[in-house]
């Protein structure tokens, strides 16, 4: 009888192979190469030495790190938190008013710098930002004198271009979860007089607050890890004015070849991640007991 | 929640259309959805422009000449067929092994009651969570230990591995929604438990399984990252990695041929994003995603 029911669960096997193979491991390993002074080539390459907390405690003294830090923390927050967020409520509430036309249609626009490759869309950002840009003739055209963005406020470009990228999925978990809200309960609140900001904040915000947590989740983790758009729009650059952890990561791994600090700077992301992942596991178990 | 949805759709219409402030706050909330639709349309517009303009810039603009020079400069067997090949190669081979993986994971989850199920679900659940890029420099070392490095199966394996969380719990859900009775009426007819899950289960939820299928292909197809990282030869290289060194190598003087690279490779996602959304609505394939 146990055996059998221990054999019944073989067919979750090659899953669960896939997922310490090329996901536990990688982490594992993460956590131990940032022990050590693993490096692209040269000696350090065949053979890492054991150097402690040396890797973890350069993060401190060398600036790019906290800076890095700083960085992905603005990132985060004004392009996943704010952007995104925001802008994907603020259209999926327009969405029930308005005319169904315009409403697929706005709807497919912003799905689709959602679904085009991360490669194109990082392309298309770039010539909308550069200097001779689309922005820029636009601004021109109303009598400004655009800067170079991408030099100039290279932050600020990221952060447009990845609120432009993402507010699609939010826009999309706040349709479903608009389109979920009991009728009879805003229609009650209007019979009542409630005006249409009062009916936002107390009646309709707190029924989706479940999806606005789920989706603060989600997006803040895709957010953390978004690397293609960045490196094609700045590379991190000019200077570290752009680099947030996976580009630093990425570049003291394979530019400066130090896969030591490369993974120190990657495990800082993992726990970052993973304590995100614990808190939206948390909040999904509690929806659904 | 589809229906709940149509249903809400409908409410609003019918008390919008009437009263005039109403009607106002209508025109009102289209003016301000075609703002914003123009705002996401705009980045769009450069590209669509500069690969009809043999002469394109940075600048959008409507082309003095518009031809198709730039698509057939770039409709060759090293820039283009090639490496759509090989993303086709990855894409579809990560897709495969994700569903064959999540299938034979999902049976045993949805169908039996164990101790196992739910902590299982949800260590998957927080799989989903961690940041791939952050991982990419351990499995690059990983990769040269184990000289997987180069190698376009270790990097379907390895595609396939961070979608996979997401697969398993989309094909649960899709499996969930199977009636049991059906089943157990395979059972009684004498058929074992993976005949009855060929046979009778996986025909059922074909649907289910074509749209994990087209997400898993969608994301592969336009992962840059992972390639870019551990396949090293540009014989093996997908059109993302070798389009971004086309960028490096010409896009300083070949805007429109880089627009034009770039709509060739967008298309295929294209279509399979619109073949799955119209065939049962985005928020429901989200939903299955999402919510369990």
């Amino acid at each position: 009888m146990r055996i059998r029911r221990v054999l019944r669960l073989l067919p979750v096997l090659p899953s669960v192979l896939l997922l310490v193979v090329f996901l536990l491991a990688p982490v594992v390993w993460s956590f131990h190469a940032s022990f050590t002074d693993a490096a692209l080539s040269g000696k350090a390459a065949k053979d890492p030495q054991w150097v402690g907390a040396d890797n973890y405690l350069r993060m401190f003294s060398d600036d790019s790190f906290p800076l890095a830090v700083w960085l992905t923390v603005v990132f985060v927050a004004a392009s996943a938190v704010l952007g995104q967020n925001v802008l994907g409520l603020l259209i999926a509430l327009l969405m029930t008013r308005s005319r169904k036309a315009v409403a697929s249609w706005v709807g497919t626009a912003v799905v689709a710098a959602w679904v085009l490759p991360e490669i194109v869309a990082a392309f298309a950002a770039y010539a909308y930002f550069n200097r001779e840009g689309t922005l820029n003739q636009i601004l021109g055209a109303l009598g400004g004198d655009g800067p170079d963005w991408l030099y100039t406020f290279p932050l600020v470009a990221i952060v447009l271009a990845n609120t432009w990228r993402g507010t699609a999925f939010s826009m999309l978990v706040y349709r479903a979860a608009l389109a979920d809200v009991p009728q009879d309960v805003s229609e009650a609140a209007l019979m009542d007089g409630a005006h249409g900001w009062q009916r936002l904040a107390f009646i309709t915000l707190p029924l989706i607050r479940s999806s606005i947590a789920t989706n603060l989740m989600l997006i803040t983790l895709q957010t953390l890890a978004v690397f293609t758009l960045i490196w094609v729009m700045t590379a991190g650059g000019p200077a570290n004015a752009s680099t947030t952890l996976p580009v630093l990561a990425y570049q003291e791994a394979f530019k400066f070849g130090d896969i030591g600090y490369g993974t120190a700077v990657a495990s800082v992301l993992i726990l970052l991640g993973m304590v995100f992942g614990a808190v939206y596991v948390r909040l999904l178990r509690e929806q659904r007991p | 929640m589809t229906i709940s949805g149509l249903r809400a759709r409908k409410w609003t219409e019918s008390t919008t259309a009437g009263g005039s402030s109403r009607s106002r706050a209508k025109v009102g909330a289209d003016i301000a959805l075609a703002v914003i639709g123009v705002c996401f349309v705009a980045p769009l517009l450069w590209l669509l422009l500069a690969a009809v303009d043999p002469r394109a810039g940075y600048q959008t603009r409507i082309p003095e000449a518009a031809s198709f020079d730039n698509f057939r400069a770039v409709l060759t067997p090293e820039l283009l067929f090639r490496p759509l090949a090989n993303s086709f190669l990855l894409s579809a081979g990560t897709a495969v092994v994700n569903v064959l993986a999540a299938v034979l994971a999902a049976y045993p989850l949805s169908r039996y009651q164990s101790r196992f199920n739910k902590p299982f679900m949800y260590t998957v659940l927080f799989g989903t969570s961690l940041p791939v890029t952050a991982i990419m420099v351990p499995v690059y070392g990983l990769f040269v230990q184990l000289q997987l490095l180069d190698s376009m199966a270790a990097t379907v394996f390895f595609m396939a591995t961070t979608t996979l969380p997401m697969a398993i719990w989309m094909t649960k859900n899709f499996m969930d929604s199977v009636p049991l009775e059906l089943e157990e009426a395979a059972w009684v007819d004498g058929a074992s438990t993976m005949a009855a899950l060929r046979g009778v289960v996986l025909p059922l939820m074909r649907q289910g399984l074509a749209v994990v299928f087209i997400f898993v292909f969608i994301q592969a197809w336009g992962n840059f990252f992972v390639p870019f990282v551990l396949l090293l030869s540009t014989g093996k290289q997908p059109a993302a990695v070798s389009i971004f060194s086309f960028f490096g190598q010409h896009g300083a003087i070949a805007y429109g041929q880089l627009a034009a690279f770039s709509i060739l490779y967008s298309v295929p996602v294209l279509v399979l994003y619109a073949l799955v959304s119209r065939g049962m609505g985005s928020s429901f394939a989200l939903s299955g995603a999402m919510k369990g």
